[in-house]
């Protein structure tokens, strides 16, 4: 298995401004300098510097995770107009579109199942209580493509510990909101709405499993799964559920949309694994979104140190 | 103006399909160079001419139905010209994935096709229409004559039912798009049973083309 060793002092690929945005900052000054010097104003610099960043909710995040990968990022364009994200639409582009009827505030999220004390809050003040870290993963789809994204959010296991869980908790289950005015796919009984998935205590508890309300720097958009979602980077993408409303620990396994829809398509582990293709396609291979050629898959999407989640299981038949 | 002959009134006809068949050709090539076939423009590519060959496909098998029912006679005029397009679309489609998706490598296409029952019936049905599309040339019209020519390319329906099962296959949940085709399909076939029963029931028989 490939290892990258990071250099600590080499710039990385998210540090280094895109190309465009600089271009794109740099016209922005350059006519807005233009027309402060025509206007006679003076402390441009200030002005400028409030244009060009004052928009995004998320900038002031520390980066520079451990866990990051320093494989170039996937387009921000890219990111949020090639989606799967049913509920908007089947199409990869559908979300995008269609995703405007979905109001991501005011929102409230479910705490319950084998807590001490179920709960719910207001996703606002549940952000409150969280300390908001930029994670650059990369998240391989079950149809063999892939991306890398630089997420905002929190570690799930400081939920997980904030909810205190009872002993008789093995299981966390996610649902998706279920609202058909919302989520116009819903509308047509393409999948068991709504959308739930759900992770073994451990692997929940992993220092990998991410709870997103951002990505570059800025809140989720609407088709990324506003205003919270799951990122699980070592497993196939539709395991990362979108647009949570309910976190619900179980003591047996819960059931998710994808195994309902075709068990022996869709494991409940669907750990990404190139060694196990799905029974119509190969895993061996994905698309990196931006490339034209296929390149190879990894085992857990090279997350390698979740592998002791799995001594003793049989991966070719819990996939 | 000058009025023209049949044949070139027919030859102009046929440049005009044409250039409306190569519609979805120039779209993809147009977006491609605008840069808008979105985020993963091999599988864009992918699914617009896998689209235009059935589609094409389709409205090939539509032209004798067409000729029978609404004595359209013209319209068999453009069959061949419909076939050998849809027929060009499917080979664009297998180009892609063979350059794409396996890198020209034929040791992996030929495993995939063997072990992915979709590829294979994709597959199946490009090799079907491959001694169609040869066979389509006057002179091989001739050569083989009409009964046998005809016979041959009844194999366009069994090249028509493996698409559209190709599509079925690899579609993961929303089977509405591989419906419409099917459904198309069926009716499209039931014409032709229809036509066999009632041919057998009033002999003796005007022979028509297939
Ligand atoms: C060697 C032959 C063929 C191969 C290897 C092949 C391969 C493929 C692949 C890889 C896809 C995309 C699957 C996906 O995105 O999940 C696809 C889609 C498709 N193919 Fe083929 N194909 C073949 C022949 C054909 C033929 C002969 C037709 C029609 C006459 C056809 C019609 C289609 C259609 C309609 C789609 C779906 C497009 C969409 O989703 O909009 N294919 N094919």
């Amino acid at each position: 298995m490939l290892i990258k060793i990071i250099d600590p002092t080499a710039a990385r690929e998210h540090e280094v401004t895109p190309q465009a945005l600089y271009l794109d900052r740099r016209r922005l000054m350059a006519s807005t300098a233009r027309s402060m010097i025509a206007a006679g104003v003076s402390g441009v610099s200030g002005l400028m510097s409030s244009m060009a960043f004052a928009a995004k909710a998320y900038e002031k995040v520390p980066k520079g995770s451990p866990f990051d990968t320093n494989e170039a990022l996937t387009p921000f364009k890219d990111v949020t107009s090639y989606n799967n994200f049913y509920e908007f639409g089947t199409d990869k582009g559908d979300p995008k579109i269609n995703s405007g009827s979905l109001k991501p505030r005011p929102w409230k999220i479910t705490v319950d199942g084998e807590v001490e004390k179920p709960t719910s809050f207001d996703i606002d003040d549940f952000i409150k209580t969280q300390k908001l870290e930029e994670r650059i993963y990369r998240l391989r789809c079950v149809e063999a493509w892939s991306m890398v994204i630089p997420w905002i959010g929190f570690p799930l296991a400081d939920v997980i510990k904030a909810a205190r869980p009872t002993r008789k908790a093995k299981f966390v289950a996610f649902t998706t909101l279920l609202d058909p005015v919302q989520m116009p796919g819903q509308k047509s009984k393409i999948l068991d709405w709504p959308y739930t998935e759900g992770l073994r205590l451990d692997e929940a508890s992993h220092p990998l499993a991410f709870l997103a309300v951002g990505l570059y720097g800025d809140m989720l958009p609407n088709q990324s799964g506003a205003p919270l979602r799951l990122v699980v980077p070592w497993k196939y993408g539709f395991k990362s559920i979108k647009s949570i409303v309910k976190i619900t620990f179980t003591s047996t396994q819960p059931k998710t949309t994808w195994n309902i829809m075709a068990p022996d398509e869709y494991g409940f582990y669907s750990n990404v694994n190139p060694n196990v293709d799905h029974p119509r396609w190969s895993q061996g291979k994905e698309r990196r979104i931006g490339e034209l050629f296929k390149r190879k898959t990894l085992m857990f999407n090279g997350y390698d140190q979740v592998a002791s989640l799995y001594t003793g299981l049989d991966l070719k038949k819990n996939f | 103006m000058k009025k023209l002959s049949a044949k070139q009134q027919l030859r102009l006809e046929k440049s005009g399909l044409l250039l409306a068949l190569m519609l979805p050709l120039a779209r993809i090539i147009l977006d491609y160079f605008h840069d808008s076939l979105g985020a993963n423009p091999v599988e864009a590519m992918t699914h617009r001419t896998g689209d235009a060959a059935l589609q094409i496909l389709l409205l090939s098998l539509a032209v004798t139905p067409i000729h029978r029912y609404f004595r359209f006679r013209r319209a068999i005029l453009f069959r061949r010209l419909l076939g050998l397009t849809a027929f060009f679309y499917a080979l664009i489609h297998f180009s892609i994935y063979l350059v794409f998706d396996q890198e020209l490598s034929f040791g992996d296409t030929f495993a995939d096709v063997a072990k992915r029952p979709y590829i294979t019936m994709g597959f199946s049905s490009l090799v079907i229409m491959l001694p169609l599309a040869i066979t389509s040339t006057d002179k091989m019209i001739k050569r083989l004559g009409g009964p046998q020519w005809r016979r041959l390319h009844k194999a366009v329906y069994a090249a028509a039912v493996l698409a559209v099962i190709h599509y079925w296959w690899l579609v993961k949940a929303d089977l509405t798009a591989p419906t419409l085709y099917a459904v198309c399909l069926i009716v499209l076939l039931s014409t032709r049973f229809a036509w066999w029963a009632r041919q057998r029931n009033n002999k003796p028989v005007i022979k028509q083309p297939g």
